[in-house]
């Protein structure tokens, strides 16, 4: 990379982060150079401005391991990724205005910015897209296994009487795994009656009743009851209206009504004692 | 809020987002729960016909009011493949991916009106209207 620009830079760093900072308190969006107390923008831009000057120190091209340690750093700061991108925008900006004002740049060698730009800045932007795009990922997937830990799981309330409450959407890929989970459960825990209970099921389209449908009939097979649980009125309007035929179902408004069916059905029941 | 708004369908958790905001305009215009459900069923079984037939397509949501009553209009929109035979989809119990077939005909029964364009080759456009009483 050219001497002469990164010598420029390192002599005018203070100046150059100033300017910095005034364009970032014109920025709308993330509010920081606006609200922050000036002691810690300061602190934080004079980190931002060594971060992104350290790493053309060397007199060569930025390499890999810089740029993803670089980018580490920023992640660090809590910014968006969007007002990241606008800090970087703004800094190149400032660098070059800065470098055309030192007549380092100037029309005739303009291509050394440009070489500058691709192998400075550039990598940079990079690095920083590729770790935020990590980091989604990572989570994301963390998301997707906590929701599929507390999917559907059986849980044994009586002797030979299970309850499976599902919350919330059911899709292609949690029907499958009700239906797994319900099918296990049932002959790992000896149930005779199953309680399937929807109270936390937003929507029962013709899809979930499908899938409840098919988990009952397989539930039929291993040789147990299933009983539908917590249908809500407005639930139950849909499912008329839909036309979904559920009579070879048992069915109950409440977890409570279908708990007593359930020790009928296992000719018990709950008394109270005085 | 605006007058329409919409929702694309690329993935099975786009029908959860087309739903989501069905389920927030009717309560916006003042739907009760039940027509609530009825409204975020039909839209539910709409976008995922999107997603089954079509593979990708459009809900939107436009606010309906014609200075007497108040409404909400569903417009579901695809490239997809269309369907060859309305009367047939219009069946109860006629599927072709191994569903219940309760779908589309449930759709109209959950709407106040309902209306299918659809070339084969082309598309397919429903509409469905549901007036708040």
């Amino acid at each position: 990379m050219n001497n002469q620009i990164i010598k420029n830079l390192q002599k005018h760093k203070e100046e150059v982060m100033y300017a910095w900072i005034e364009e970032m308190k014109n920025e709308k969006g993330e509010k920081f150079f606006q609200y922050m107390p000036e002691h810690l923008v300061e602190k934080t831009s004079r980190e931002f401005t060594a971060l992104m000057l350290s790493n053309i120190e060397e007199g060569e091209d930025v390499s890999d391991e810089q740029s993803m340690e670089f980018a580490t750093k920023i992640v660090r700061f809590g910014w968006s990724i969007s007002f990241i991108n606008t800090a970087i925008d703004r800094f190149s900006k400032v660098v070059f205005k800065h470098l055309e004002r030192e007549g380092v740049v100037n029309g005739e060698n303009y291509s050394r910015f440009f070489e500058l730009h691709l192998n400075w800045i550039e990598p940079l932007r990079r690095s920083i897209i590729q770790s935020y795009s990590l980091e989604w990922e990572r989570t994301f997937n963390l998301q997707k296994i906590a929701l599929q830990e507390l999917s559907a799981s059986l849980i044994p309330v009586f002797e030979k009487i299970s309850v499976m409450p599902l919350v919330g959407t059911i899709d292609t890929e949690r029907a499958k795994l009700i239906m797994e989970n319900l099918l296990e459960g049932v002959v790992e825990q000896r149930a005779e009656v199953v309680l399937l209970d929807i109270t936390g099921v937003p929507v029962v389209d013709t899809m979930v009743a499908h899938h409840l449908i098919q988990a009952a009939d397989a539930v039929r097979l291993v040789g147990s009851k299933c009983l539908l649980v917590g249908i809500r009125p407005e639930i139950a309007q849909t499912i008329v209206t839909l036309g979904i035929d559920l009579t070879d179902f048992l069915t109950t408004s409440t977890l409570q009504k279908g708990m007593e069916k359930a020790l009928r059905l296992t000719n018990r029941e709950i008394k109270e004692v005085e | 809020m605006n007058e329409r708004s919409s929702v694309e369908i690329y993935t099975e958790w786009d029908v959860v987002a087309a739903r989501q905001l069905g389920r927030d305009e009717a309560k916006s215009i003042g739907f009760g729960t039940v027509d609530q459900a009825r409204i975020t069923t039909a839209i539910s079984e709409l976008a995922r016909n999107i997603y089954l037939y079509a593979g990708t397509g459009k809900i939107e949501i436009r606010r309906l009011h014609d200075g007497v009553k108040k409404g909400m209009m569903i417009i579901s929109s695809d490239n997809g493949p269309g369907i060859p035979d309305v009367r047939k989809v219009m069946e109860d119990g006629f599927t072709t991916s191994g569903g219940l077939g309760a779908g589309m005909p449930g759709v109209q029964r959950l709407v106040d009106e309902f209306k299918i364009e659809t070339e084969v080759g082309v598309g397919t456009t429903i509409t469905a209207i549901k007036w708040l009483r």
